[in-house]
Order: C-alpha cells, then structure tokens, then sequence
C-alpha cells in the first residue's frame, strides 16, 4: 500500500473523527445549556407544531434573512442548496449498488457545483464591495471562503476538465468505510480536493461553521410563544430561587 | 430645549443607510454608578481589583446558564444581514453600533477564552484580550443599544443582540462598572416600590387629584382605588403614569374604562411599579426580586385578575416572565406558583395588558364612544419594541400590532399607518428604551429616533397626522424630548388610553 493512501486514509479517519466528535461535543452543550426564560422573537408560534414550521421555513428557505437582505438570500441560498445538491450527488461514490434517488439528483448535483462557486463568489464580492461587511470581516472569513471556492473549483476541475480516476477513488473511499485499505489514485487536483475536505471537516466545530447546528438551537426561533399558560423554570433558577422558596 | 451639543440629522424623506464612521459615537459614555447605587442591588461599588478575571469568569457563568448566549456567540457568519438594521447605527453611522459590531465586542473575548481557534490563532478568527479599553468599549456600547430586538427579527439564526447586550451589563456590572441611570432606578424600586420614588402618601395625594380632575371634566365620580382588597382587579402600570405628561392622561383613560365596565379594580402602593429595569441589565436576581411585589400584591388584596399599564418592556417582564420569574399566569404545577394561581381567574390571561382589557370590552359591547371627540386629531401609532417583538396580545401571533389599532379606530376617526418596514415586527425603537432614558445619552436618543422621525415625518406631512399613540411610558418620556429636535411639538405624543380616555361615554353606565 502506497504512503499516499495510507497517508489519505489517516487523514479522514482523524478528520471524520474530528467532525463528529466535535460536533458532538458542541451539540451537547448546547443542548444541555437551559434557557431560563421564554425569549421568541414575536409574533412567534404558539404551538409545537408551529415552531417546527417556523424552523422548517427557517433552515430551508432562510426566511429571516429572506426579510433582511435580497442579495445575501440570493448568494447565500444558491450556495446552500448547490452544496446540499452537490452532496447528496457525492453520495454515488460511497454507496453500492447507488440509491436510485442519488441517480436522480446526478444532473442537478453536477450543474450546481457551478451555481455553488458563484454563490460564494457572490458572498466573497460583497466582503470588499460593502463598507459594513468589509468591516466586520476578519482573515478567517475570507479563508472559509477561499476553502468552499478551493473545494469546489478543484472538483469542478475533476469533472469537467482533467477526468480523474473515478472508479478507483469510490474504491479507495468504500475501503475506508469497511477498514480495507484500496489505493488512492495519484491526481494531484484529487489530492487537493480531498485535503480541502479534510480540513472543512476539521474546522467545523471550532468556527462559524456551527451555525448549521445553533440554528436549531436558537431560542428566538425554537421556542413556543406560551408564556402565560405553561410556567418555564430552569433547573438552576429553581434551585437558586425558590429552593426556599415561601410554600407555606 | 437647551441648544444641542452634536449635529441633528436632517430629516429627507427617505431612509438612508450611513457610510460607516468610526468611533462616531465613542465619546458617548453615560455616567457610571457610584459605590452606594451598586451596593444597593448587590454589585462591588467600584471596578474590583481582579477585574479582568472576574469579567471572564462571569462571561464562563452565564455562557453555562445561558443558552441564547451560548449559540449566539458561535453561530454568527457575519453575512452582513444586521448590518444596516439598528436604529443606533442609521443615526450615528458607528460601526460599533452595528448588532454585530456590538456583538463582536462581546464576541472577541469569548473566541480568545473559550474557543480553540480563538486561543491559539487569535488574529485569524478576531479574537481580543480584555483590555481595560475594551471594557470601556464594553460600557459605552452596551449602553449604546436598547436592547429593541429589531436585529433579531433579521437575522438566519435569530441572533438578538438583547441578549448579548444584557449579558455584557450583567458582567460589567458583577465587576463594579454598572450605570448610573439604570441602577439607580433599580434600587429605588427594590427600596420604596416603584421607579420615581415615590411614597404612598404621596401616590394617595396625585390619584385624589386626578380623580377631582375627571369629575370636573366629566361630571362622573371616577375612582382611583389604591390598596383595596378583595377586588376583581390588581392594576400595575408604570409609575411615570402617576405623574408625568402625557403619561396620566392615559391612567385616567384605564380608570375610566374599568368605571365605565364596572369592574371592581385597585392600584397598589407596594406595587406601584411595572416596570422593572432588572431586565435592562440582564440581571436574572433583581429582576425576579422586583417582580415578586407584584405577586405579594397580589395574594395579598386577594385580587382574580392582574392588569399591566401602557409600558413596553414591563410588558415584556409580565408576558414573557412574570410565570417564570413569581407564578403570574396558569399552568404552573408547583406549590409556589399553585399558591397564587388557583386565586386567579382562569377565564382570563395571566397577566393581561390593559389594551387586551379594554378591546374585550369593546368586542362584548361594554363601552360606548363619541369617536368625534378625537376628530381634532389625525392619529398614527408607533409599535413599541418589547410589545412588538418579545410579547403577545390576545390570542394570535401577531395580536399585539391588531389589537391597539382595533382600540384606536374604534375611539377615532382619523388613523394612517405609518410605512410598513417600519412598523409591526420590523418597528424601530423609540430611541430611548433599554436603559438609555437619560439626558447624558441625548445625543445617541435624538440620533437613534432618526428612523421612527423619518417615518413619522412621511405621514405628518402626506396624511396630515398630529398624533403619535403610543402603549409605552419610555416611548412616551422619550419623544416627548426628541421631538422638538426634529421640528414636531411635544403635544403630538400621547396614549392609546388618551385616546379612549377623550372619546368614552361615562353616562351610559348603568
């Protein structure tokens, strides 16, 4: 076995690692910070059902930002759901026999690497065009961005420009998922590629990346609008508070 | 109106987002509090020796009580969507008055303290020690906002600056660096029971008064009951409404419709506040200390409703906290809320707000209007920020932009609305809530109404409006002040309830 694959290969072992023990750590602690008052952005929902709504409106079609600001909805949204297309296409390279569905989204996942890459670029642009961006913006969020444009223009690249071995980087990844090693081709753009990738996964739960899971967290938008007919009380405001509190 | 010491913008026609301008603002610093304010709600007199330490060990506190603060210091992208969405920065242009420029102040300590990359790579990711210039930055900034929630509203993961804002005073205040204004106020309630002061003697003194006022005006024998046990209703307004113009106009106004309903009702004397500025400095302890008159009041005089006056943020507490914070509402299943809650009618909301009040009694008939009597005005209203964004009326989302508007047709003749980004959820402050009612913070107040006196200018000069109704004592207070800036007479701000308070028939009363 190659240095190179068996290098790849402990890459995203550590960089899956990473990712997911990472995030893990990070969701947890959201999840278990309480929130000790009820703080939805009115109006808001009154009911359970209606808040996974209002998420649902939230993370898919980004409603918020929709209200706020046309060409930050436009970028952003065409980024997102490129990258989302651009995944579930790249589930074709980790599983055997491919999910009919995976099949299906095929040509929409290729063209919108296209549409990802000017999303980005959409959102770069306006990090030097706009005063208020420009300066709020800090060296890691132009780097993010050169990573998403780095992944996407070098994979672009793979698949409109330079064909890499295709077949053989499945192989390479379906082996790591059973823990028997194939060889990585030697491309170089595949190998930047996959190092890109990497290093996306490792920062995501120590950057700005966590915002896909702390949208879901957010008590402005995940809580009930229920104040007057349930009483909220968190766990260290009880013991703090009313421990003691007059019961007589 | 002395002459202003600072520029005042220029009203256009159209709103205007500013170029930034650094540091715009950063001679703006409201008077700290001295030693006795502070130690009278249970903060260091002065800034602690181990500041530092003490700062950033509080932020690890409330990062761990806290989950608002928790994912709000994480999640932003910084997309830019906040950016030109408070008030503060379209009037003064300070990038730092930016939601998240002010959020970044806040921000670049917790990255250097509590995040990996902020610990080893502090200038990649924007991570900032705690300067002792930082925390001034800290001081005059989270002064600087009024805690309004507008950019929440805006933002994809609901981001609100309030909450940072609030948790930035909370540490400030814990190492002895709190404001005068607020402070000040807030011990004032803790120790005599409301926000002016005032005794009982002299609360029983100004409601004789306006009860003789409204029997000359009206031939009725309105009452102000103050202390009365065993009453329907407990009301809890704003203690401004006891003396301050146009405040009492709209207390008549509450005083007339529960005369004119019939419905048996008391103010209080230790209870003589709604307001509570425990929530303006994030400040979980006092803010529930204060809160619990209410509920003493109440269990006390026995009452089966409990009513809350014109105010936005004490709107804000009662609706939102009140059941959290002292068992005020339905639903509790503890002994400590159960105590106060099987004596309260469970036919009516927990706390209810004297809008939702007197908009049942309008639907049931109850109240008879001469709506010509409020044909001299041409009336616009402006959504307070708490009520509009971190409250309900009635029993739809949404209810508290309908139900005002309903009470002020129903008593007028004469109403526009002013232009629709700047009303309802997307409102703008008045400029002067959040703790900033103070004269050494005039300069941000005038610059922060910049917005609502654009909009309002609009419908003065295209509809001919005269009258600004309003459901909050700090709207009240605060463009009574700054209208005059902007070329307006301080006789255009007024209540809702001044409004029903011209046009109600006492005689048809049975």
């Amino acid at each position: 076995m190659s240095f190179l694959t068996v290098l790849y290969a402990c890459i995203f072992y550590a960089a899956t690692a990473m990712f997911v023990g990472g995030l893990a750590l990070k969701i947890r602690s959201y999840a278990r910070t309480p929130a000790p008052l009820k703080i939805p952005t009115t109006p808001a929902p009154t009911t359970a059902g209606g808040v996974v709504l209002r998420m649902a409106r939230e993370v898919a079609l980004f409603e918020s930002l929709f209200k706020s600001n046309k060409w930050i909805w436009l970028f952003g949204w065409l980024f997102h759901v490129s990258l989302l297309l651009v995944i579930l296409r790249h589930l074709r390279y980790f599983t055997d026999p491919v999910w009919f569905w995976v099949v299906w989204a095929q040509p929409f996942g290729t063209y919108a690497g296209f549409a990802m890459v000017a999303g980005l670029g959409g959102l770069w642009a306006r990090r030097f065009l706009v005063d208020r961006v420009r300066y709020i913006s800090t060296p890691s969020d132009h780097l993010i961005l050169a990573l998403l444009i780095g992944i996407g223009a070098s994979g672009l690249g793979m698949r409109f420009v330079a064909h890499t071995d295709i077949v053989g980087v499945k192989e390479f990844f379906r082996g790591l998922m059973t823990f028997n090693l194939q060889p990585l081709p030697a491309d170089p753009a595949l190998l930047v590629h996959l190092s890109l990738v990497a290093l996306l996964m490792v920062i995501f739960p120590i950057s700005k990346l966590l915002h896909a899971p702390g949208v879901f967290f957010s008590p402005t938008r995940n809580q009930i609008d229920n104040p007057r007919d349930r009483r909220h009380l968190a766990p260290w405001a009880a013991a703090q508070f009313e421990s003691g509190a007059k019961q007589d | 109106m002395a002459a202003p010491q600072f520029e005042v913008p220029k009203l256009t026609g159209y709103a205007e987002t500013p170029a930034i301008k650094e540091n715009a603002t950063a001679h703006v610093k409201s008077f700290p509090a001295n030693a006795a304010i502070q130690e009278g709600i249970g903060f260091p007199g002065e800034l602690v020796e181990d500041w530092h330490d003490k700062a950033i060990a509080k932020m690890g506190d409330l990062l761990g009580k806290y989950r608002s603060l928790r994912v709000f210091m994480d999640a932003c992208v910084h997309c830019g969507a906040c950016t030109d969405k408070c008030h503060y920065f379209l009037g003064t242009a300070d990038p730092k008055n930016m939601p998240v420029g002010r959020q970044e102040l806040m921000r670049g300590v917790y990255r250097r303290h509590f995040t990996f990359a902020g610990k080893y790579f502090p200038s990649l990711v924007g991570a900032k020690d705690l300067t002792k210039e930082l925390l001034d930055d800290w001081y005059k900034y989270y002064y600087q906002c009024s805690e309004c929630r507008r950019c929440s509203v805006f933002c994809p993961y609901g981001i609100d600056t309030a909450e940072v804002t609030m948790a930035g005073r909370e540490i400030l205040d814990t190492v002895g660096y709190g404001q005068k204004y607020t402070n000040e106020i807030m011990g004032k309630l803790h120790k005599i029971g409301n926000n002016l002061g005032l005794p009982g003697p002299a609360l029983q003194d100004t409601l004789e008064g306006m009860e003789e006022d409204m029997l000359d005006d009206t031939g009725v024998a309105v009452k102000m009951p103050l202390d009365v046990k065993g009453v329907e209703v407990l009301l809890v307004t704003p203690s401004a409404d006891f003396f301050a113009e146009p405040h009492v106009e709209s207390l008549m106004g509450y005083a007339k419709v529960f005369h004119a309903a019939g419905i048996s009702w008391t103010l209080s004397t230790t209870a003589s506040e709604a307001g509570n500025f425990g929530m303006f400095i994030g400040s979980y302890a006092n803010m529930r200390r204060a809160a619990l008159r209410i509920r003493e009041a109440a269990l006390e005089l026995g009452v089966k409703r409990i009513v809350v006056g014109e105010c936005g943020h004490a709107w804000r507490v009662a609706y939102s906290f009140w059941n959290t914070l002292t068992g005020v509402g339905h639903g509790g299943e503890d002994p400590f809320s159960i105590e106060l809650q099987k004596q309260l009618d469970p036919r009516y909301p927990a706390p209810q707000h004297i809008c939702e009040f007197t908009y049942d009694l309008i639907q049931q008939g109850k109240l008879k209007f001469d709506k010509s009597l409020n044909d001299h005005r041409v009336i616009t209203f402006h959504d307070s920020c708490n009520v509009a964004r971190g409250s309900r009326m009635g029993d739809m989302p949404g209810g508290q932009f309908v139900i005002p508007r309903e009470i002020i047709k129903a008593v007028a003749n004469n109403f526009h609305d002013m232009a629709e980004e700047t009303i309802g959820e997307a409102t703008f402050c008045c400029g002067g809530g959040g703790g900033l009612l103070t004269d050494d913070l005039m300069e941000v107040r005038v610059k922060g109404a910049l917005p609502r006196m654009e909009a309002f200018n609009n419908v003065v000069q295209e509809q001919k409006v005269n009258f600004l109704a309003l459901i909050c004592a700090i709207c009240k207070a605060q463009f009574t002040k700054v209208v005059p800036y902007y070329g307006f007479d301080m006789s255009m701000v007024g209540g809702v309830h001044q409004l029903v308070s011209t046009a109600i028939q006492l005689e048809s009363e049975e």
